[in-house]
């Protein structure tokens, strides 16, 4: 190398962390060149489409295939009873339930499958569909979770005895055959005891709507079944390619060497491909039924009405304080409505996921959390929309709160958050329900925020609109929005996360080539967050070889290490930390190469951003691509030739990345109409890896937040119709609805992670949907509101603005 | 099941003859008989704009136009935006400006913002909103995708001055 290159310019040529190197993923999605499952076409593929029940709580008296079947084309027609044989007319959850395959005599929610029909193209299918004669006898119809827990009705008869009486579910004894489980956290006698000597109490009922990560791609699968070689390949929307192997071995006996699960490029995730679903099920059946690749993809009202839901939450919030605003106590519990099947996709112990995050930023001595998980006629899900399991719903739910413990105190509510917060020198910190906070400093993160948005200014401005609104001059109304989150994520320690079984460690496995330049393969799957741009930069910094020097490959269960998959923003926690140790593995046999190639000592050596120098004599040093070609090319005593190295991490606790928003918001009272005048958002995520992606990261979540609380549901009516089924009446926000972000960031590293990274991607979602509902609610805190339920619609703030009498 | 039709059209300035039935959507004309694969199925409502394609010189979204509607159409997709060696302004603007992350949308939308541009050569970032708002994106908060129109519509109007 030249004596005249500084070190600033070799850290600069190696695009490691902390830079804002583009993304090598964008060469083949701006040309039209990515391939997503849909994307797959195989020799005489076949495509497969549902029959789908129309009601949602049916006896199925019969069903005829013959008029299906002798439709030309059609190859085969799969119902419950071919299924029967091989064990897999239900198949289990996630969440230790187990859910119908194909309706197994009754469907317990519009939309449930009921038969797959499979055809050599999707014309075919679709008019094989509309053949296919059911016949259904209509049962009463549950769509409301205290309902539920009242009716005689049995959704589920696999929840009763022969007796009628309610048998244990997987997380212990039901209270009724329609409740799923109990959960509990923390002291509950000891917070009532808090709450009864409380100076102030204030208590809120809200409802977190049941919406749907609703992913541009839908989800989709591919099976082909090779009976000369016994060997199964699956390409399909998994957020979690190694499990599925594992998942598809158990259930189809098909020894796990012989099957290939592929997860190729991913259409957008944010919690929906998560889980397994019927249609993958079916296709791997059914190409093993017909001897033919299977491609089965659902269109996009199926996505809304099967898939994968989200929240769906009933809490009841208790908050105690003293009367100069010091928090002394929170009592929580949930009615969860988890629909026909427990499918939640929470680790196995946590049939709330990490709901018990509700404590949020706040120094609460004492807790309480109780949730009830409830069977309705509702669609199965229950999974992680763009948040770590139920994170969204305990900092929904603990911002509310605030607010409403505010309006009690009569205090300002960013001065409620600052008196309460975790004192950064608390970290570590024990919360109250159970988790150790690994690092923050709120307050630092909290006075930058509110001193770039002006606060009191803005809440001056407030009091004049008030004041003008009053007098007739304006028509509009402001709102300040104002959200501190903690996030959990990184699951997770193995000894306490696991998905059926499998601890939620993973992976990463690096190949150093001869020239100096790399593989690195992992066990999570991008779905968008750039993984390929990212992960080689964390190693470029490892290892000393150039970002652009080292591809990133995911998602082929025949050539990646073992790991869990991305979501809950796990990947750069632990499949990150897996990079970073694998990657100092690496480093470790090139400092002996380095030495013997230098003819020192090992501990003589010291790596010096792209290469090993003599301590004490830097013109003396070898560069990690001379390292690597030595590594292949010579004879190194007591060294194995080659360069690579696996990590295979268990993180020893979660990271807790956390946030300052603040959203202001004007309302035209008349209209309902909300106009969101500024956005900012704050957030720490630890080391920055690349600001360019994390901003990319901050502006999507923010938006899918803002869709989520101003208006993105998914609605049933009292028969299980569902009433959002297309993009016509399911929210997503467009480009003229949404404004510019404003992105800030503090950096509090973890100090159990090797980089010090903890997550971001996330972050905005679960700050956002608070913050935009804070803005809301606080428009109309001068009119007596404390609190009004998402999604804040444009009819929903007209009509609050009516019942407080705002329309004359 | 209909007789078949008869179908010319021109794909990326390529001739295209062949026997469909009149009910085939134009999105699996492109996808599955062609294997044009740019365009994506996002929604089958026209919502969402994964589709967009452009025919005789207008932005349409092709999950919901027949094949036989298309007779005779001249039909541009992403894949006849611009190649490996030549890349259109806007396909570096989008990388330049992080203005995709999943990519599912990207064609479609990197295809309306040609149509866009062309209509207005010099837009506002209002009017690159409006523009835009068929076509739905879940990852990036338009942010940065109305940054890389906007820096598009730039170059492309420096590098027209530049010519003239």
């Amino acid at each position: 190398m030249k004596d005249d290159v500084t070190r600033e310019e070799r850290v600069d040529a190696l695009g490691g962390m902390g830079c804002k190197r583009k993304r090598v993923e964008d060469a083949r999605f701006t040309q039209g060149k990515g391939n997503y499952v849909d994307d797959i076409k195989l020799d005489g593929m076949m495509f497969a489409d549902f029959v789908r029940s129309p009601y949602a709580h049916a006896r199925i008296k019969s069903i005829n295939i013959d008029a299906a079947m002798a439709l030309d084309g059609v190859a085969a027609v799969l119902t419950a009873e071919d299924l029967k044989p091989l064990n897999l007319t239900w198949m289990p959850t996630l969440a230790g339930d187990k859910q119908m395959v194909l309706a197994d005599g009754k469907v317990l929610f519009q939309g449930q499958e009921v038969a797959f029909v499979v055809a050599k193209d999707r014309y075919i299918a679709a008019d094989a569909v509309e053949l296919v004669e059911v016949e259904y006898e209509e049962l009463p119809v549950i769509t409301d979770p205290f309902e539920a827990l009242k009716s005689d009705v049995v959704l589920r008869e696999d929840t009763v005895d022969e007796n009628g009486t309610a048998v244990d579910g997987a997380h212990g004894p039901r209270g009724h055959h329609n409740h799923i489980f109990k959960w509990e956290m923390g002291d509950e006698p000891a917070t009532n005891e808090v709450m009864d000597d409380a100076e102030v109490v204030a208590e809120e009922t809200m409802y977190y709507h049941r919406t749907h990560p609703c992913p541009l791609e839908t989800c989709g699968s591919v099976a082909s079944m090779d009976k000369v070689n016994g060997k199964l390949t699956l390409w399909g929307t998994f957020q979690a390619p190694h499990v599925v192997r594992t998942v598809a071995s158990l259930l189809s006996g098909i020894e796990e060497h012989n099957i290939r699960v592929v997860s190729p490029d991913i259409g957008g995730g944010f919690g929906n491909k998560v889980g397994v679903y019927p249609g993958y099920v079916c296709s791997i059946v059914a190409s093993i039924v017909t001897g033919k690749p299977v491609k089965w993809v659902e269109d996009r009202m199926e996505n809304l009405m099967s898939t994968a839901f989200a929240r769906d939450y009933w809490m009841k919030g208790k908050i105690s304080a003293t009367k100069d605003g010091k928090i002394t106590g929170l009592h929580c519990h949930v009615t969860a409505d988890h629909g026909a099947f427990d499918a939640c996709a929470d680790p196995s112990k946590f049939p709330a996921g990490f709901m018990n995050i509700c404590t949020g930023s706040y120094d609460i001595p004492v807790a309480y959390l109780g949730v009830d998980g409830v069977y309705t006629n509702k669609a199965p899900g229950g999974v992680s929309y763009r948040c770590s399991f139920r994170v969204t719903e305990a900092v929904y739910f603990i911002e509310r709160m605030i607010e409403v413990l505010a309006i009690e105190l009569n205090m300002d509510p960013a001065e409620l958050r600052m008196k309460n917060f975790i004192k950064k020198e608390q970290f570590p910190y024990q919360a109250a329900l159970g988790w150790e906070y690994d690092s923050g400093d709120y307050h630092t993160a909290w006075e930058k925020a509110l001193k770039a948005v002006d606060y009191e200014g803005l809440r001056a401005e407030q009091a004049q609109r008030v004041e003008d609104f009053k007098a007739g001059k304006t028509r509009k109304l402001m709102g300040v929005g104002l959200t501190f989150f903690t996030e959990i994520v990184g699951a997770g320690p193995v000894k306490n996360c696991d998905i059926l079984g499998m601890g939620m460690f993973d992976s990463c496995e690096i190949r150093i080539h001869p020239t100096g330049s790399a593989i690195a393969r992992l066990g999570t799957i991008s779905q968008g967050q750039g993984h390929a741009t990212t992960f080689a930069q964390i190693l470029a910094t490892e290892i000393g070889l150039p970002a652009d020097s080292i591809t990133i490959e995911e998602g082929d269960t025949d050539t990646a290490p073992y790991g869990l998959g991305t979501y809950g923003s796990r990947s750069t926690p632990v499949a990150g930390a897996a990079t970073a140790l694998a990657g100092r593995k690496i480093r470790a046999k090139a400092q002996m190469i380095a030495a013997y190639l230098l003819e020192v000592h090992d501990d003589d050596v010291e790596f010096d951003v792209d290469r090993f120098v003599v301590k004490g004599a830097p013109e003396k040093f070898k560069t990690m691509k001379e390292i690597a070609y030595a590594a292949y090319n010579q004879a190194i005593p007591g060294v194995e030739p080659g360069l690579e190295a696996v990590s295979y991490y268990d993180p020893p606790n979660m990271t807790y990345p956390f946030g300052a928003y603040v959203c202001v918001m004007d309302i035209d009272v008349d209209t309902g109409v909300t106009d969101i005048r500024r956005f900012y958002a704050l957030d720490d995520c630890g080391t920055r890896i690349n600001p360019m992606i994390i901003d990319g990261q901050i502006h999507g979540g923010l938006t899918e937040a803002l869709a989520v609380a101003l208006g993105q549901e998914i609605a049933y009516d009292s028969l299980g119709n569902v009433k959002t089924g297309t993009l016509m009446d399911f929210f997503l926000p467009t480009a003229w609805e949404v404004p510019n972000y404003e992105t800030d960031f503090t950096v509090t590293p973890s100090p159990h992670h090797p980089i010090g990274a903890k997550g971001v991607g996330e972050s905005p979602h679960v700050g956002g949907v608070p913050c935009f509902s804070n803005a809301v609610n606080d428009a109309f805190k001068a009119f007596g509101l404390r609190h009004t339920h998402m999604p804040h619609d444009h009819w929903r703030i007209w009509k609050t603005a009516n019942d407080l009498g705002l329309h004359g | 099941m209909a007789d078949k039709m008869h179908i010319k059209m021109t794909v990326n300035g390529e001739e295209q003859e062949f026997l469909a039935e009149p009910r085939e959507l134009l999105i699996h004309t492109l996808r599955e008989r062609l294997d044009i694969t740019g365009p994506h199925i996002g929604c089958e409502t026209t919502h969402c704009g994964a589709c967009t394609v452009t025919i005789d010189g207008k932005s349409v979204k092709s999950c919901t136009m027949f094949v036989a509607q298309a007779n005779g159409a001249d039909v541009t997709t992403i894949e006849g935006i611009g190649d490996p060696d030549n890349l259109h302004v806007l396909q570096n603007a989008f990388k330049e400006h992080h203005g995709l992350q999943c990519g599912f949308c990207t064609p479609g939308m990197i295809t309306r913002a040609t149509k866009l541009l062309e209509e207005n050569p010099n837009p506002t970032e209002e009017e690159v909103r409006f523009g835009m708002a068929g076509n739905i994106c879940r990852c990036t908060g338009y942010q940065n995708i109305v940054k890389s129109i906007l820096a598009a519509a730039s170059e492309m109007n420096a590098a027209k001055e530049a010519a003239e």
